[in-house]
């Protein structure tokens, strides 16, 4: 599949050009649409929560025992938790964090990739060797466990100060770093298989005979090759990102309370099930919805952005 | 073919090697030692005796030092003793992986078994209706989490229908065959949902991609039946990048096996990482997640050697 996208070559087209024939691309994947679309209104309705919160009348840290449980109703839209807090806002200010969390770690991931994909792919040699065998060990890695023990180190032991761990975002940070020391490795191939091809085309010799230094043909003439499918592979990320997330606050090892976020609404969620079997569906849903969202957004950007790897017959 | 197996071993056992230092570190970064732990323990405990049994257990020696003996000690087999199931660690493993073998064992098994069919069933037809339902419960197969897929299958299955157990604790009990059975049912069918949606998507991409092979197009025009055509001539091709993905998703499958068998309590070596990290048992933890890590690189591995077995065009003489 690589081999395939390598060989082929770009065709030389004006920057609009080549946005506009990638949108009318776009614009056939419907799917993807419509998950730009649920993207656009989630990440509004998330930013947004606290003029909702001001709109419905209610605070998201409220506990009113005398309302657990209680049905959807018009001052509680989806109704309310164990606590009597409201369902809807919590559920808001939890996509505020997963979604911040999910695209700042995809962004971060992908970031380290490019630069261990392009350190790989240009210098080659040993470096290379060195850089793409850790790369395989990482991804055969039992990833979850690993992010487990992470997740549990006491960082006073790493020297940090106590101003810093105590702060009420350290585990937003925290989860940041580990998803993006794990996550980098897909980028780092898709850009080192690039930057492998076209670090032996005419015009990186033309660049390197004008006295350019690796930096600056791996930044302004390798690095603009590779744009499109490290988009590709940032967007389809930000998924498997919110995932982990969730995964981890789920067992309290990620986003601690009172922040909430998707994955640590659920943390209580086990034992509900019981008697507010609601309140477990929500959340999931919304990570599920975000998920596929992004997932589709991917695939469609693929399709527009990187048409050599497409799988489309005609 | 033997230097390659060779190299491919060498090569799985330098990282388990270096992994074998990074989990010690990352264990030894957790917080509370196990000093902490006797202190809080007995009351009666001074800070000078806290001093000496630290010098008596070595833990006031550089971690490099102490790693040595670790794995000097672990090369002789002693891996020491479970603080939280006051067991030698061995004894406490072989039985969880047994589990959790069986239980990945049947995943894979039900994933491929209904995994590849679809993908080929969506592949023969791409772009119509069958290819793109298909498609979409793929997509909507791996955006799942797995936990929350979990609790929305006991909510079904245990809560409202009532017929399945929510706890698969049952299994490390003498139960009878039939109480392992059910117990066994709502964590497979967590675990192969997903399995199928991944299998199904890769199956998918490289059977159209193999479907539109000259000697695919050559086959057809000597008359081959289609039936033919894919079975004998596409099948085998498209199945090389899946058996690479199989391979590779052991890392990705051993987390969904850690999820699940947390939350269903099933007694597997996901969930005895789980406890052990969270109930400060440093030794076990070390030696589960070394076995983790080895499980899923001798997956890769073997994949890797099953991929030369499908397509005996790959030589592995060549620079890798």
């Amino acid at each position: 599949m690589t081999a395939r996208a390598d060989t082929a070559t770009v065709p030389a087209t004006t920057a609009e050009g080549m946005l506009g024939l990638a949108w009318k691309r776009f614009r056939h994947h419907k799917i993807a649409l419509v998950s730009a679309v649920v993207l656009i209104v989630l990440a509004t309705a998330s930013a947004a929560a606290p003029l909702i919160e001001l709109a419905l009348g209610t605070d998201a840290n409220l506990v009113n025992l005398y309302l657990r449980f209680a049905g959807p109703s018009l001052a509680h839209p989806l109704g309310t938790d164990e606590l009597g807090r409201d369902v809807l806002v919590r559920l808001l200010y939890g996509g505020r964090v997963s979604l911040l969390v999910g695209l700042t770690a995809a962004l971060a991931s992908a970031v380290l990739g490019t630069m261990i994909g392009l350190l790989a792919g240009y210098y080659g040699g040993r470096l290379d060797a060195f850089l793409m065998r850790t790369t395989d060990a990482v991804i055969a890695l039992p990833l979850l466990a690993l992010l487990i023990v992470l997740a549990a180190i006491d960082l006073r032991k790493l020297g940090l100060s106590e101003a810093m761990i105590d702060s009420e975002n350290i585990s937003l940070y925290r989860i940041i770093v580990i998803v993006a020391l794990t996550g980098w490795t897909t980028v780092a191939r898709l850009v080192r298989g690039r930057a492998l091809t076209v670090r032996e085309r005419d015009y990186v010799l033309a660049a390197h005979s004008q006295g350019a230094g690796g930096l600056r043909i791996m930044l302004v003439h390798i690095l603009p090759n590779v744009v499109s499918p490290i988009i590709v592979a940032a967007t389809l990320s930000i998924g498997n990102v919110i995932l982990l997330e969730s995964v981890l606050s789920f067992f309290g090892l990620g986003i601690q309370p009172p922040i909430a976020s998707w994955g640590n609404l659920l943390t209580n969620a086990q034992e509900l099930i019981w008697q507010a079997p609601a309140l477990v569906i929500y959340p999931g849903l919304m990570i599920f919805m975000t998920v596929i969202s992004f997932n589709f957004l991917g695939d469609g950007l693929q399709d527009a952005l990187d048409p050599q790897a497409m799988d489309r017959a005609d | 073919m033997i230097r390659f197996t060779l190299w491919r071993f060498g090569q799985t056992v330098i990282v388990i090697a270096i992994m074998s230092f990074v989990i010690y570190g990352l264990i030894g970064l957790m917080p509370g030692d196990p000093i902490d732990m006797m202190i809080s323990a007995d009351p009666k405990m001074t800070s000078a005796d806290a001093e000496r049994l630290r010098a008596l257990y070595g833990l006031d020696k550089p971690i490099y030092e102490r790693y040595l003996n670790w794995a000097q000690a672990a090369l002789a087999g002693d891996l020491g003793y479970s603080r939280l199931y006051a067991q030698p660690v061995l004894d406490v493993m072989w039985p969880a992986l047994g589990n959790t073998l069986i239980l990945l064992g049947l995943t894979v098994f039900f994933s491929i078994l209904i995994g590849l069919p679809l993908g080929m069933a969506a592949a023969l037809r791409p772009y119509r209706k069958l290819d793109y339902t298909i498609n979409f419960l793929a997509f909507a197969g791996i955006s799942t989490p797995s936990f929350w897929l979990a609790l929305m299958i006991i909510i079904l299955f245990s809560v409202q229908l009532g017929i399945l157990p929510a706890s698969a604790t049952v299994v490390s009990s003498d139960a009878g065959l039939w109480e392992h059975a059910r117990a066994m049912v709502l964590p497979v069918l967590t675990l192969t949902i997903h399995g199928i949606a991944v299998y199904a998507r890769h199956m998918r991409s490289s059977m159209i991609e193999t479907l539109r092979r000259d000697y695919i197009r050559t086959a057809r025009a000597k008359g081959s039946s289609e039936r033919r055509v894919v079975l004998k001539h596409a099948l085998r091709n498209a199945l090389i990048p899946v058996v690479t993905i199989v391979g590779l998703e052991f890392g990705h499958l051993f987390s969904g096996a850690l999820v699940t068998e947390t939350i269903f309590a099933y007694p597997g070596m996901g969930k005895l990482i789980f406890d052990s990290i969270m109930g400060n048992d440093f030794n076990m933890a070390l030696v589960a997640l070394l076995f983790a890590t080895f499980m899923t690189l001798l997956g890769n591995l073997l994949a890797d050697l099953g991929y030369g077995w499908l397509d005996p065009r790959i030589s592995y003489q060549g620079k890798r």
